[in-house]
C-alpha cells in the first residue's frame, strides 16, 4: 500500500517546551487516519508541519508524493486542510469565500461554478451562499469550511478538530460527509481530536498521542483487544476471595480484580460469558447480587497507555468548580 | 508570480471596501475635517511666500494625509487577518508570499486612491480650484505611488507585530511623526534646518509635492524628480515587505 503521509521522526521544539517530540508514522492512501490525545498534546502543531505551515525543528515528512521541507508548493496543491480555528472572512458571502478560494488554486470559471455548487450540496448550504459569514452560525460556518476543503479535490485531507464546539447533531451530520468523501473519492484524511467516539467511529486507524509522543498506534478494534476483552463486574453475596479463587482456574479469564463485594473479570465477548459465570457461581453456592458489562473504549486504552483520561484535565476542572461550589453552600 | 492570488486579494479588497458603506464615510470624514478646519480657517492668515492661497497648498497635503493613514492601517490590517484565521487559508494555498504582498498593496492602493478622488472633488465644493495641465492626471500617479510605499510598510510592521498593541503603536510612532515631518500642512521652508533634513528622508513629502505639482502646477522639486524618488522608495518598501511577509509565522 502507498503511504499518503509518511512522517519520520519529525519535532517541533518552542524553546524549552518539546510540543512534538520525535513522532513517526505512515499513513496509508485512502484511510482515515486519526490523532487521538488531550488538549496540548501536540495534534494540531503536528498538522501544523505536515501542511507547510511551520518548519519543523528536525525530521522529515512526505506527504501526497512530496517532501514537506523542499516541495512546499507541490505539497500545497494537494492538501485541504480545515483549520481548528475559524478562518473565513466575516465580511464575504459564503459563495465569495469558496470561489476566492477556487481561484486561490487556480481552478477555471466554470469548473469552478460546478465545484462550488457541488460542495455547497454537499453541506447543505445552498440557500445560504449568498449570506454574510458574520450572519452564520457556528455549525454553518464549520460546514462551509469543510467545504472550501474539498473544493480543489485535494488528495490528502487535513481535519483539525473537525467537530469541537459543534451540537451532536451536526457533528453526526460531519462524520458522515467525511466518511462518504472517503468512500466515494477515495481522499486520504487525517483528523486530530480528543472526542474518542469520533475516533472510534470514523478511523480505520488510530494514533494515540500525548505530550508531544506517539504512545500507540494501531486500528481502534486491535487497540481494543490489548486490554484483553470486556470487563464483566459481578456482584457477590458472600465472600469475595471464594469467588476469585473460583474462577481463576479458568483460562478464559484473563484478570481478575476487585474487593469488598464486587469482583472484574476480564474476558473475551463478555455477553456470551455472563450465563457461564452466573452457571459456576451457582454450582459453588455463591450468590450474585447483580452483573453489569463494560466493553472497553479507546478512553480505557488511552488510560492504560498515559496513566490518565484524554479528558481528565477538563473533568478535573470540573471536580474543582464542584467542590468550590459545595465549600461555599456549608 | 500568481496573478490569480493577486487578483483575489485585490477583488478582496474592493467588495470589502465597497461594501463598508459606514467605514468609507468614517474615512472621508478625517481629512474632510482637516480640511475644512486648517483650510478656512488658516485661508485669509497664511501667505505663501510661493504665492497662491494656502487652501491650494493644503488639499494636496490632506489627500496625502489621508493616503499615509489608510495605507498605513491597511497594510497592518495583515494583523486582524491573522487574528481571525483568514491569514492561514491564504498561506497554505499554493501561491508565493510575494504574488500575496503585492495582491495587498493593489488592493489596498486601489481603494485608497478612489478615497483621495473623493476628497479632491469635495475640495472642488469649498472653493479648491486645480489648475487643469497636460500633467493634472499624474496626481493619481503620486497617489498610487504613496498608497503603494506606506501599506508595504504598513505590511513590514504587520509582520513584525504580533499584537494589537503593537498596531497602536505604529500609529502613534510612525505614522503621525511621517505626516508632521513632511510638507503636508506647511512648506519645509518654514522648518528649522535640522528637521528638514528628515523630512528630505521622508517618502511622503516627495509623494505630495509630486500631487501639489500635477495639481495646481506649482511644487518644490520637478516632478520627475519626484516621481523618481517615490518609485525608488516604493520598490524597497515592497522588496522588504515582501521578505518579512515570508518569515511571518501563523502563530
Amino acid at each position: 500500500m502507498e503511504n499518503a503521509i509518511s512522517a519520520n521522526g519529525i519535532s517541533k521544539h518552542f524553546g524549552q517546551l518539546k510540543a512534538v517530540d520525535n513522532v513517526s508514522f505512515n499513513v496509508h492512501e485512502g484511510e482515515i487516519f486519526g490523532l487521538l490525545g488531550p488538549n496540548g498534546a501536540g495534534k494540531t502543531t503536528t498538522i501544523k508541519m505536515l501542511t507547510t505551515l511551520i518548519p519543523m525543528t528536525s525530521g522529515s515528512a512526505v506527504v501526497a508524493g512530496y517532501g514537506v521541507k523542499k516541495s512546499q508548493n507541490d505539497v500545497r496543491k494537494r492538501i485541504g486542510i480545515i483549520f481548528q480555528d475559524p478562518s473565513l472572512d466575516d465580511e464575504l458571502t459564503g459563495w465569495e469565500n469558496l470561489e476566492f478560494h477556487a481561484i486561490l488554486y487556480k481552478i477555471g470559471k466554470q469548473k469552478r461554478t460546478d465545484k462550488i455548487n457541488e460542495v455547497l450540496k454537499l453541506v447543505e448550504l445552498e440557500d445560504k451562499k449568498d449570506i454574510l459569514i458574520k450572519d452564520y452560525s457556528g455549525g454553518m460556518k464549520r460546514r462551509l469550511e469543510i467545504a472550501r476543503g474539498l473544493i480543489h479535490e485535494p488528495k490528502v485531507l487535513f481535519l483539525d478538530e473537525p467537530t469541537v464546539g459543534l451540537d451532536p447533531q451536526t457533528r453526526r451530520k460531519i462524520w458522515d460527509y467525511i466518511k462518504k468523501l472517503n468512500e466515494t473519492h477515495g481522499t486520504t484524511v487525517i483528523l486530530t481530536t480528543h472526542y474518542i467516539e469520533e475516533a472510534d467511529y470514523l478511523c480505520n486507524r488510530v494514533a494515540f498521542v500525548d505530550h508531544g509522543k506517539l504512545v500507540a498506534l494501531d486500528t481502534p478494534e486491535n487497540l481494543k483487544d490489548k486490554l484483553g476483552g470486556d470487563v464483566v463486574s459481578v456482584q457477590v453475596n458472600g465472600k469475595t476471595e471464594d469467588f476469585k479463587k473460583l474462577f481463576k482456574k479458568h483460562a478464559w479469564v484473563k484478570t481478575i480484580s476487585g474487593h469488598d463485594g464486587s469482583v472484574d473479570l476480564t474476558v473475551k465477548e463478555g455477553e456470551k460469558k455472563i450465563p457461564e459465570i452466573v452457571d459456576i457461581a451457582r454450582k459453588a453456592g455463591i450468590g450474585i447480587g447483580g452483573i453489569s458489562l463494560h466493553k472497553p473504549s479507546l478512553e480505557d486504552v488511552f488510560i492504560y497507555y498515559t496513566g490518565k483520561a484524554i479528558r481528565e484535565e477538563e473533568a478535573q476542572g470540573w471536580r474543582g468548580i464542584i467542590r468550590a461550589a459545595r465549600a461555599k453552600h456549608r | 508570480m500568481d496573478t490569480n492570488a493577486i487578483y483575489v486579494l485585490w477583488l478582496r479588497d474592493m467588495k470589502r471596501f465597497l461594501r463598508a458603506k459606514s467605514r468609507i464615510i468614517g474615512m472621508i470624514m478625517m481629512p474632510m475635517f482637516f480640511l475644512l478646519g486648517l483650510g478656512l480657517g488658516f485661508n485669509g492668515l497664511i501667505h505663501l511666500s510661493t504665492g497662491g492661497s494656502y487652501l491650494e497648498f493644503l488639499v494636496p497635503g490632506i489627500i496625502g494625509m489621508s493616503l499615509l493613514f489608510t495605507s498605513i492601517t491597511s497594510g497592518t490590517a495583515v494583523l486582524f487577518d491573522r487574528q481571525f484565521g483568514f491569514l492561514k487559508e491564504i498561506l497554505v494555498t499554493p501561491n508565493s508570499r510575494a504574488s500575496i504582498v503585492i495582491g495587498r498593496v493593489a488592493g489596498g492602493a486601489t481603494t485608497a486612491v478612489l478615497q483621495s478622488i473623493l476628497i479632491v472633488i469635495v475640495s472642488l465644493f469649498i472653493g479648491f480650484q486645480p489648475v487643469i495641465s497636460s500633467v493634472t492626471f499624474t496626481a493619481i500617479i503620486f497617489m498610487l505611488l504613496i498608497a503603494a510605499t506606506f501599506i508595504s510598510l504598513g505590511l513590514i510592521f504587520g509582520s513584525i507585530i504580533n499584537d494589537f498593541q503593537g498596531f497602536q503603536l505604529v500609529t502613534n510612532f510612525v505614522t503621525l511623526p511621517l505626516f508632521f515631518l513632511s510638507n503636508a500642512i506647511f512648506p519645509l521652508s518654514s522648518l528649522p534646518s535640522f528637521v528638514q533634513y528628515i523630512s528630505y528622508a521622508n517618502p511622503l513629502t516627495y509623494g505630495i509635492d509630486g500631487i501639489r505639482g500635477a495639481l495646481t502646477g506649482t511644487s518644490t522639486y520637478p516632478l520627475i524628480l519626484d516621481f523618481t524618488v517615490m518609485v525608488a522608495f516604493f520598490i524597497i518598501m515592497v522588496i522588504i515587505a515582501a521578505y518579512a511577509f515570508s518569515k511571518t509565522d501563523v502563530d
